[in-house]
């Protein structure tokens, strides 16, 4: 077994020299090639002289398993969702920065976590395939039975559980008819996002939970205009990924630094091709054309942790007894 | 004393040792991380019934389907039949994410079938519900218990075919006096073996459930682990896992189960076969059976093959790393079948308890554990390719013990004796002796294992390494970057290693068994 783990350690990267070693905890996707992280890496490693290293995985269980002993020197991609749990950990510090020129469509006043990016829950349809879709959430909800979505679980999926406080949002004391409504235009519930968007556009549902900015990826990867999401009048769920500096860090200057490039242009400039989603701090003019163009909703609904952590159980029970009827 | 033990082999009981402890220490370690185990809520217990509910059901009708399919391959001879029964196999050792994709290319609302039913005029067939968990099931499954029926009906002796013709038997008077019987012995044990693998079934399977009626416990772990930061109730629910399959290892202790799942099945004279309609009736099983199986492989194939030209330069070489892992885990659990199940040959019955550990494990669970475990000696990062190789040697060793206990069983029997009268022992015997009489089932585990493991994810939720990683781990980040045509393609690269290993090993193992 030892000649094994040596064999194993050839495989993998070979390490940098000894510079001052920046450890940031994030989600898989977006450290891998096709996400932000190898752009901000080496972004970051050109103005920082020092070696920034992505550790990948579940970010927050993780560092909850891990405690005061965590390697970690900043965390980046936590979900607004999870961040009251993450506070009454006590392993962040505040991030220091001034949070008055945001390009947020709501008002962003946390010292502990740091907006980088942004999107909304929306449905995505194909205009090749459906040719009036639902104008509004109600008519949705009214439409015939035999328009089929695709949507993802709340219990294993962040996009599933920003679904049921869209539809709390909505519908308020109605949304388990909501929910029954709904029920018979689900295809399937899919334990995460990535499953349901390849039975999309696979062709095996109408329309997919996804997110207003998804239709980017198809027009600016594949020149394909015909993906595109729905606007409803009755508002989109705000969906925000999030940066933190922790308590213990070793490097506390090296992570201030990697917040300030977190807010740069550089490092914001990149956030729409690179994880197709909206910069936190990036005017709206300085976005490619196609991007910049892309349909917003009016309205943004959005609970605060506080209310979407109350909101969490009641609405997960609502959904489950309507589903498992 | 010293007479009697000198015959038993330590490595065995110690391997053994070692999978308890990785089973169930990493479950005692989330526990006691978690100060106890948390009580379970409605929805839980709805999870643990719906998995029972779903594993029987799934076991059931993999074992009947898979009757008429294994007497028509066991007395009809026919051209490429070897090949069939090799391919028939491949559905087993292919990943999940792959076989979903190939299902519902096939099943699916816009899927072939559907596409045939509306040309007829016939209302459309859903796979989204219970039924898809369990079309997906038995899709794995049907050819595990196809090879395990085939191999019953050819351990019947050719002579009691031979006597049933001189006596003018007809095929009721077969059915009822040779092949009943056969399947009242072997039956049993391919459906506990179904049950098993469908008991710990995968989430992604599950893409296919409909909703929250088709949760299984290991979604339930997962939803503990990832959103309520539960680790108690995902150890409880760990623990429950391995409740279910240990009561369901009694049941099947006493059933022995599978060898020669290999294709070098022909041996001995072919069956006399019936003519007539019942001749229809096979082609008709041997058909659907091969349509079923080989058509969504056929479609992820068609689907993917175009863009894997332009695949990125580091999917190759994560399939190189992934096949390097590959080959050190399934080295690692052809070792431990080998001890495990020479000791369980020489009488050692607890120690099969504990190979079949392993497939009652879950891999959330395992990994924590391991984690918690291990986070004073390395760092995880650094972990992630040994840990991944580690606990997918692991989870193929109760197949591999399934293949080569019954051969290492007869081993013992036909040569044990002899080989202790001639002083036989340690290396020599296993030069002389075992490899070359283990040769066919150690190369068809290997195949099963080397499959297994290039197919699998690993535990990344907390040992991933987004700059090493595997085969799997790529597919999934192609997939979460909107890459939809690249995962297609890189489906078919993963399908395609995953069986060019199983091939190689298998073949490897018919190659030199010359005895």
């Amino acid at each position: 077994m030892r000649h094994a783990i040596a064999a194993l350690t050839i495989l993998a990267a070979p390490a940098s020299a000894d510079a001052a070693e920046l450890i940031v905890y994030s989600p898989d996707y977006f450290a891998s090639e096709w996400g932000p992280g190898p752009k901000i890496e080496e972004g970051f490693e050109a103005i920082c002289a020092c070696d920034l290293k992505f550790v990948t995985g579940d970010v927050l269980p993780r560092l909850l398993l891990e405690g005061d002993r965590t390697e970690a020197d900043v965390v980046i991609g936590l979900n607004s969702d999870v961040t009251k749990r993450a506070r009454e950990s006590g392993l962040f510090t505040p991030h220091g920065q001034d949070l008055s020129g945001l390009t947020m469509p709501v008002n962003w006043s946390d010292d502990i976590f740091l907006p980088f990016n942004w999107s909304q829950t929306a449905f995505v349809y194909d205009g090749t395939r459906l040719e009036n879709p639902p104008g509004s959430f109600q008519e949705l909800l009214d439409a015939p039975d035999d328009l089929k979505i695709v949507i993802q679980d709340p219990r294993s999926s962040i996009s599933g559980l920003a679904l049921l406080l869209w539809v709390k949002s909505v519908f308020g004391d109605e949304s388990e008819d909501a929910w029954r409504k709904l029920r018979p235009k689900v295809l399937t519930v899919t334990p995460g996002w990535s499953e349901s968007y390849g039975l999309f556009t696979d062709g095996e549902a109408d329309m997919v939970l996804s997110y207003t900015t998804s239709p980017a990826y198809h027009i600016g990867a594949e020149q394909d205009a015909s993906k595109r999401a729905i606007i409803f009048p009755e508002g989109h769920y705000f969906m925000v990924e999030l940066a933190a500096q922790l308590k213990g860090t070793d490097q506390p200057e090296l992570a201030q630094s990697f917040l300030d490039y977190v807010v740069s242009e550089d490092f914001q400039s990149m956030i729409a091709e690179a994880n197709w989603s909206y910069p936190a701090n990036l005017p709206r003019d300085m976005l490619p054309a196609y991007f910049a163009a892309l349909p917003r909703p009016e309205k943004t609904l959005f609970l605060d942790e506080d209310a979407a952590e109350a909101a969490r159980r009641p609405a997960l029970d609502e959904w489950l007894s309507v589903f498992a009827e | 004393m010293a007479q009697r033990l000198r015959g038993i082999n330590p490595v065995g009981p110690l391997a053994a040792i070692l999978l308890i402890v990785l089973v169930l220490g990493t479950l005692g370690a989330v526990a006691l991380h978690a100060g106890g185990l948390s009580g379970l809520n409605s929805w839980d217990w709805r999870a643990v019934w719906f998995t029972i509910w779903q594993a029987v059901v799934s076991a059931t009708v993999s074992v009947l389907l898979a009757v008429p399919v294994a007497r028509a391959l066991a007395r009809r001879s026919f051209p490429g039949r070897h090949v069939l029964i090799t391919l028939l196999g491949a559905p087993f050792i292919l990943p999940v994410i792959v076989a979903i994709m190939g299902l519902v290319s096939v099943f699916g609302r816009s899927g072939a079938v559907n596409e045939a039913l509306s040309a007829l005029g016939l209302p459309p067939v859903s796979i989204y519900g219970w039924q898809g968990v369990i079309l997906a099931h038995v899709f794995f499954n049907l050819p595990l218990s196809v090879r395990m029926i085939l191999h019953g009906w050819q351990a019947i002796p050719s002579e009691r075919f031979r006597l049933a013709q001189s006596l003018g038997f007809n095929p009721v008077d077969i059915a009822r006096h040779l092949e009943r019987p056969m399947l009242r012995e072997i039956a049993p044990g391919a459906w506990l073996a179904v049950f098993l693998v469908c008991l710990t079934s995968f989430a992604v399977a599950l893409a296919l459930g409909g909703g929250p009626k088709a949760t299984t416990v290991e979604l339930a772990i997962y939803q503990a682990f990832r959103f309520d930061f539960d680790m108690g109730k995902a150890a409880a629910l760990g623990l429950i896992q391995v409740g279910l399959c240990l009561v369901a290892l009694l049941l099947s202790s006493r059933v022995t189960i599978m060898a020669g799942f290999g294709t070098g099945m022909g041996r001995g004279t072919l069956i006399t076969a019936p003519r007539g309609w019942y001749l229809w009736t096979d082609l008709l099983a041997i058909l659907l059976a091969a349509a079923f199986l080989l058509v969504p492989m056929v479609s992820v194939i068609l689907q993917g093959a175009p863009s894997i030209a332009t695949l990125p330069a580091t999917v190759w070489s994560a399939a190189l790393r992934s096949i390097v892992m590959a080959l050190i885990s399934t080295g690692a659990t052809l070792v431990l079948a080998l001890a495990l199940s020479l000791a369980v040959a020489q009488g050692q019955r607890w120690i099969e308890a504990a190979g079949m550990l392993p497939i009652v494990a879950s891999p959330l669970v395992l990994g924590t554990g391991l984690y918690l475990m291990l986070r004073g000696l390395a760092s995880p990062t650094q972990l992630a390719l040994p840990v991944t190789v580690g606990i997918n040697a692991a989870m193929a060793l109760p197949f591999a013990l399934r293949i080569m206990i019954p051969a290492a069983r007869s081993l013992h029997a036909d040569y044990g004796r002899l080989a202790a009268s001639l002083g036989m022992t340690g290396l020599a015997r296993l030069r002389l002796l075992t490899l070359p009489r283990l040769a066919r089932p150690i190369g068809f585990a290997g195949g099963l294992a080397a499959a297994l493991a290039m197919g699998d994810l690993g535990v990344i939720t907390l040992f991933a390494d987004s700059e090493n990683a595997t085969l799997p781990l790529r597919l999934y980040q192609l997939m979460n970057s909107y890459r939809m045509a690249d995962a297609a393609a890189c489906a078919v690269l993963l399908m395609a290693i995953s069986f060019a290993l199983f091939w190689l090993f298998d073949r490897g193992g018919r190659l030199n068994a010359e005895i």
